[in-house]
C-alpha cells in the first residue's frame, strides 16, 4: 500500500489518514472510537453487523469497509446515526436470546458493552424469542446459539487463521444459522479449544469450558471501562 | 446412500471438473436426478471437489429449489404472489390439496407428488400459474387442477400433460410452453423489426473504445431497475486491470410482477445475445453468463439451441464474424430459487457456487467482479437495447424517450386490468395513459417497480415512468378497489423476510419487525403510535441496510403510509382501560391458563 498521507474529516475534526485504509482504521489510528461488532482486526471486514455505519459525503457506509479518500467528510457521532446504531443493537438483541444476568460472557461480551456505551437499557423492539440450539458436544468447547449474532467471525477464523472451515452459515433471512463442517455436532469436527475461532466470538456463543467465572463479574473487562476506552488513549 | 446415487454424484462432479465454483451445477443437477442432496451426498460432493461439507450445506440451504430432504418426483409450486392470489390463487391451492390429499408444504405419500407455494414466478399475465418441476402451468383453473393432478398421478413426468401451447416461440418444439407472450404494445426499439447480426457487424468495424463511446452517447441506462449508465459501467470495466474479463447477463427477474425478460428471452433472444456479444468486444471479455433464473428453466434448452444457431452463424466463438482477435461465447447458468440472486454482486456470489450473499462493496464487480476479475453484470432489456443503438445509431437512440431518459421501457403489467401482459413504451409515458390502454377501471393503486418500489395512488397518476420521476424494472401491478391494499403490503413484506440473504442486520431482523408490526395493526390492535415506529424502523433498514433488498424492502410499508394513510387510520383502535391496544391479554395468559389448568377469573371472555 501507498504510504501517501490523506485528511479526512470525522465530525468536523481533521484526520490523518494513510491510503488503502479504510475509515474505521484510519478514526482508531487517530484514537476516535466508532463502534462495531463484526470487526475484527486479524480478519478482512465482514460489514454485516452495520454498526459502525458512518455517513461519508452524505451517503451511509460502513466504516469498516469504506476505504478513506482524501478530503472526505465523514459523520460518526450524530444524532441520526447513534439512532440508527442503537436501532441495529437492539434488533441484534430482539433476534436471540441474551439473558446476561446468566450469562458467562456478561462483562467480556461486546453486544452488551456496545449497548451500554450506545445508552440502551431495554431494547425497543419486542423480543423474537427464536428456537436455537446449544451443541455442548465437545469436550472444550460450549457453542450457545441462542446467542449468536451471525457476525462471521467464527466461520472467517477457522478459515484463514486456523486454516480449518469449521464454521459456515445455512439458511438464509431470518432462518440464517451457525452450522459446524459436520452432520451436527462440533464435536465431529477438527476444532480444537487452542484454535482462534475458539477466542473471537464478541458475545456468549462460542464459550470455553470450565473457566466462566475465573474472573468475577463486576471486575471484567468493560466492568472496568467501557468499549472503546482503549481506542481513545491514542488520542493525543 | 446407495451405489447407484454415488455413481451419479461423482459422474456429475467429474462433468463438472470437480470445480468448486461451479457448485451451482453439481448441487443442481444431483437435484434434479435424486430428488435431494441428502446429508451423505454433502459429504461425498465435498471430498469429490475438495471442500467442506458445510459450504456445500450453506450453498443447498440457501436456495429454494434445493433441497437436503427428499421431495416428490414432482414438486408443484404454486405461485403465491398477490397478483395470482388477486386471480383466485387460493381457490387452486385448495383445489391442489383437495386433489391431492395433501397440504401445501407437504409430499403425497407414494413419494410422489411434493405441493409448495413460492414467490412470483413471472407469470402474473397468466396468473395463477403454477411449476410442475420445470413446466409452467399457467391460466390455472380448477379444471385444469384436476386434470394435472389425474396426469401426474398416471405418470409423474409433467412434460407429458397437456397442457396446450402458448404464441410465438412458447410453441417451438424445444419450448413446448402453455405460456403466452401477451406483447400488446410494440415500441421502436425493443419490439421493432431488426435483422440479427447488424448491430454486431457495425461493433467490430469500430474499436472497442468507439463502441463503448457510442454507448455513451446514446444515454443508454441500466433497465433492471437502479438506472446506471451502461456506457459508463463498460468504460469501468474496460479500465480495470484484468487478464479475463466478464460479461453477465441479468436474467434473474425475481421482482414481483415482472416479467418482460421472460418475454424479451423467448422472443428477442438474438438481442439479448447479440448485446452480450457487443459488450464483450467493448470491454474486452471473452467470456459471457447468461443467469437464468431458476422458474424460467423451461427457456434452457431452446435459449442452448439458440446459441448453437449464432456459434454456427459465426457470431460468438473464436473469431466472431471472422474479426481476428475476438473471441466470444456465452454460456448459461441457472438459479434455484433466490430473489436476492437478482442482485448483481449476490448473483456474481451465486455464479462462483457460493450463497447468494451480496458482495462487500467497493470493490465493484467492474473491478472485481466474477472470479475476482472484471465484470459487468447488465439486465436483458439493456442488452437488446444496445443491439438497437448499435444498428440505427446512438442519436437515433437518444432522441426517442424524455429528457433525461432516452429509449423506450418495456413493461410488465398485471393485476386488476383487462389487458395485462408486456407494453412498450418511450420513457416519458403518463400512468394514466397506460393505464387506459392496459384497460384499468376502478383503479385504487398502482405498485410501479415491484414491492421494492412505491405504492401510488390516483392523485398521482399524472406522473411519468422516467428515471427523475417513476424509475421502474418493468414491474407495474394494478389493484382496483376491490383490493385490500393493506393485506397485499402484508404479503410483500412477508416476501422480503423470506427472501432476506440475513447477511446483515437491519434487513434480516428489521423486516421481521416491520412485518409483526404491521400484523398487530391488522388485527385491530394497533395504535397511530405504530406509524411513527413504522417509518422510523423502516427508516433504519433503508439506510443501515447492506444492499439494494433491505434498502427497499420497507417501501410497501412506508409508501403506503405516505399515500394510503386512511387506510391504517381506519384500522386504528383507540386505546381502552390503560391497555396497549397490541397487547392481548387473553394470549398473554394462554400458557399460564394451560400450567394452572383453568382460565383466569378476572380477564374472561
Ligand atoms: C434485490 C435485488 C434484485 C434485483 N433483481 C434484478 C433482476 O432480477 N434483474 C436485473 O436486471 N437487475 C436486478 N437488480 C439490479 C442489479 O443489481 C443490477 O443493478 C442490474 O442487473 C444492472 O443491470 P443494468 O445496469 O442493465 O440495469 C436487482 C437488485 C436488487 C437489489
Ligand atoms: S458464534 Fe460468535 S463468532 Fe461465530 S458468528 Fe456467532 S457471534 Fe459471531
Ligand atoms: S440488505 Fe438484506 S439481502 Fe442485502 S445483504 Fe443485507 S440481509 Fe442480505
Amino acid at each position: 500500500m501507498s504510504e501517501k498521507t490523506l485528511t479526512i474529516k470525522i465530525d468536523g475534526a481533521e484526520v490523518k489518514a494513510k491510503a488503502g485504509q479504510t475509515i474505521l482504521e484510519a478514526a482508531e489510528e487517530a484514537g476516535i472510537y466508532i463502534p462495531r461488532l463484526c470487526y475484527l482486526k486479524e480478519l478482512s471486514p465482514h460489514g454485516s453487523c452495520r454498526v459502525c455505519l458512518v455517513k461519508v459525503g452524505g451517503k451511509f457506509q460502513t466504516a469498516c469497509t469504506e476505504p478513506v479518500v482524501d478530503g472526505a467528510e465523514i459523520e460518526n457521532n450524530t444524532d441520526e446515526i447513534k439512532q440508527i446504531r442503537r436501532d441495529i443493537v437492539d434488533m441484534l438483541f430482539v433476534e436471540g436470546n441474551h439473558f446476561c444476568m446468566f450469562c458467562e460472557k456478561s462483562g467480556n461480551c461486546e453486544l452488551q458493552a456496545v449497548a451500554y456505551r450506545l445508552g440502551i437499557l431495554a431494547p425497543k423492539y419486542p423480543y423474537l424469542f427464536p428456537d436455537a440450539e446449544i451443541d455442548g458436544s465437545h469436550p472444550d468447547i460450549f457453542i450457545d446459539k441462542n446467542r449468536c449474532i451471525l457476525c462471521g467471525r467464527c466461520v472467517q477464523a477457522s478459515k484463514d487463521l486456523d486454516g480449518k472451515g469449521v464454521f459456515e452459515f445455512v439458511g438464509r433471512g431470518p432462518e440464517k444459522k451457525l452450522a459446524v463442517n459436520a452432520e451436527a455436532k462440533l464435536s465431529d469436527t477438527n476444532m480444537d479449544v487452542v484454535d482462534k475461532a475458539t477466542d473471537i466470538c464478541p458475545v456468549g456463543a462460542i464459550i470455553k469450558k470450565r473457566i466462566g467465572f475465573a474472573t468475577p463479574v463486576g471486575q471484567r473487562t468493560y466492568d472496568e471501562k467501557p468499549i472503546g476506552s482503549d481506542i481513545e488513549q491514542k488520542k493525543s | 446412500m446407495s451405489e447407484n446415487i454415488s455413481k451419479i454424484i461423482k459422474e456429475v462432479c467429474e462433468a463438472n471438473n470437480k470445480d468448486r465454483t461451479r457448485l451451482m451445477d453439481i448441487v443442481e443437477a444431483i437435484q434434479e436426478s435424486v430428488g435431494c442432496v441428502s446429508s451423505d451426498a454433502m459429504n461425498l460432493i465435498a471430498e469429490e471437489i475438495g471442500c467442506h461439507r458445510v459450504e456445500v450445506e450453506s450453498v443447498i440451504s440457501f436456495y429454494a429449489f434445493l433441497s437436503k430432504r427428499p421431495k416428490g418426483k414432482v414438486a408443484i409450486r404454486l405461485c403465491n404472489d398477490s397478483v395470482d392470489k388477486m386471480k383466485g390463487a387460493d381457490e387452486i391451492a385448495k383445489a391442489f390439496e383437495k386433489e391431492l390429499g395433501i397440504e401445501v408444504g407437504q409430499t403425497t405419500s407414494d413419494g410422489k407428488i411434493t405441493l409448495e407455494n413460492t414467490p412470483c414466478i413471472g407469470m402474473c399475465d397468466q396468473a395463477p400459474a403454477a411449476l410442475l418441476n420445470q413446466v409452467v402451468a399457467p391460466s390455472l383453473t380448477v379444471e385444469k387442477v384436476k386434470a394435472i393432478v389425474a396426469g401426474l398421478q398416471k405418470d409423474t413426468d409433467p412434460s407429458k400433460i397437456s397442457l396446450g401451447l402458448g404464441d410465438g416461440n412458447n410453441a417451438d418444439s424445444l419450448v413446448g410452453s402453455a405460456v403466452n407472450n401477451n406483447i400488446i404494445k410494440k415500441g421502436d426499439v425493443i419490439f421493432a423489426d431488426n435483422e440479427s447480426g447488424t448491430g454486431l457487424k457495425k461493433a467490430i468495424t469500430l474499436s472497442p473504445e468507439e463502441v463503448v463511446d457510442m454507448v455513451k452517447i446514446s444515454n443508454l441506462r441500466g433497465r433492471g431497475g437502479a438506472g446506471f449508465p451502461t456506457g459508463l459501467k463498460w468504460q469501468f470495466t474496460r479500465a480495470a486491470q484484468g487478464d479475463q474479463k466478464y460479461i453477465i447477463c441479468n436474467a434473474d427477474e425475481g421482482e414481483p410482477g415482472t416479467f418482460k425478460d421472460r418475454v424479451l428471452l423467448t422472443e428477442k433472444f438474438d438481442l439479448v445475445f447479440e448485446g452480450m456479444t457487443i459488450a464483450g468486444y467493448a470491454i474486452g471479455a471473452t467470456e459471457g453468463v447468461l443467469y437464468l433464473r431458476g422458474e424460467y428453466a423451461y427457456l434452457r434448452t431452446f435459449l442452448e439451441k439458440k446459441l448453437k444457431e449464432r456459434r454456427d452463424a459465426s457470431f460468438l466463438g473464436k473469431k466472431v464474424c471472422g474479426k481476428d482477435g475476438f473471441d466470444f461465447d456465452i454460456r448459461i447458468q441457472m438459479g434455484a430459487g433466490a430473489y436476492i440472486c437478482g442482485e448483481e454482486s449476490a448473483l456474481i456470489s451465486s455464479c462462483e457456487g457460493l450463497r447468494g450473499d451480496p458482495k462487500t462493496r467497493p470493490p465493484f464487480p467492474a473491478q472485481r467482479g466474477y472470479l475476482a476479475k472484471p465484470t459487468s453484470v447488465n439486465n436483458v432489456e439493456t442488452f437488446c437495447s444496445v443491439t438497437r443503438i448499435l444498428e440505427k445509431g446512438a442519436d437515433w437512440f437518444s432522441d426517442i424517450g424524455s429528457v433525461d431518459s432516452a429509449g423506450t421501457k418495456v413493461l410488465s403489467i398485471s393485476g386488476a386490468c383487462k389487458n395485462p401482459g408486456i407494453y412498450e413504451y418511450p420513457f416519458g409515458a403518463k400512468i394514466q395513459d397506460i393505464l387506459k390502454d392496459a384497460g384499468a377501471e376502478n383503479t385504487q393503486a398502482v405498485l410501479v417497480g415491484g414491492p421494492s418500489g412505491q405504492f401510488i395512488n390516483p392523485s398521482e397518476f399524472s406522473r411519468s415512468i422516467c428515471f427523475s420521476d417513476l424509475a421502474t424494472g418493468g414491474s407495474m401491478v394494478v389493484f382496483d378497489t376491490k383490493s385490500d391494499l393493506l393485506k397485499v403490503v402484508e404479503e410483500y413484506m412477508e416476501f422480503f423476510v423470506e427472501e432476506s440473504c440475513g447477511y446483515c442486520t437491519p434487513c434480516r431482523a428489521g423486516n421481521v419487525l416491520m412485518k409483526e408490526r404491521l400484523g398487530y395493526i391488522l388485527a385491530g390492535r394497533g395504535e397511530i403510535a405504530d406509524l411513527a415506529y413504522l417509518e422510523d424502523l423502516g427508516g433504519t433498514i433503508k439506510k443501515a441496510s447492506r444492499c439494494g433488498l433491505g434498502q427497499t424492502s420497507p417501501n410497501p410499508i412506508l409508501t403506503t403510509i405516505k399515500n394510503f394513510k386512511p387506510l391504517y387510520e381506519k384500522l386504528m383502535k383507540k386505546q381502552e382501560e390503560g391497555m396497549q391496544p397490541s397487547f392481548d391479554i387473553k394470549a398473554a395468559l394462554g400458557d399460564a391458563e394451560r400450567i394452572a389448568g383453568r382460565k383466569s377469573v378476572i380477564y374472561t371472555d
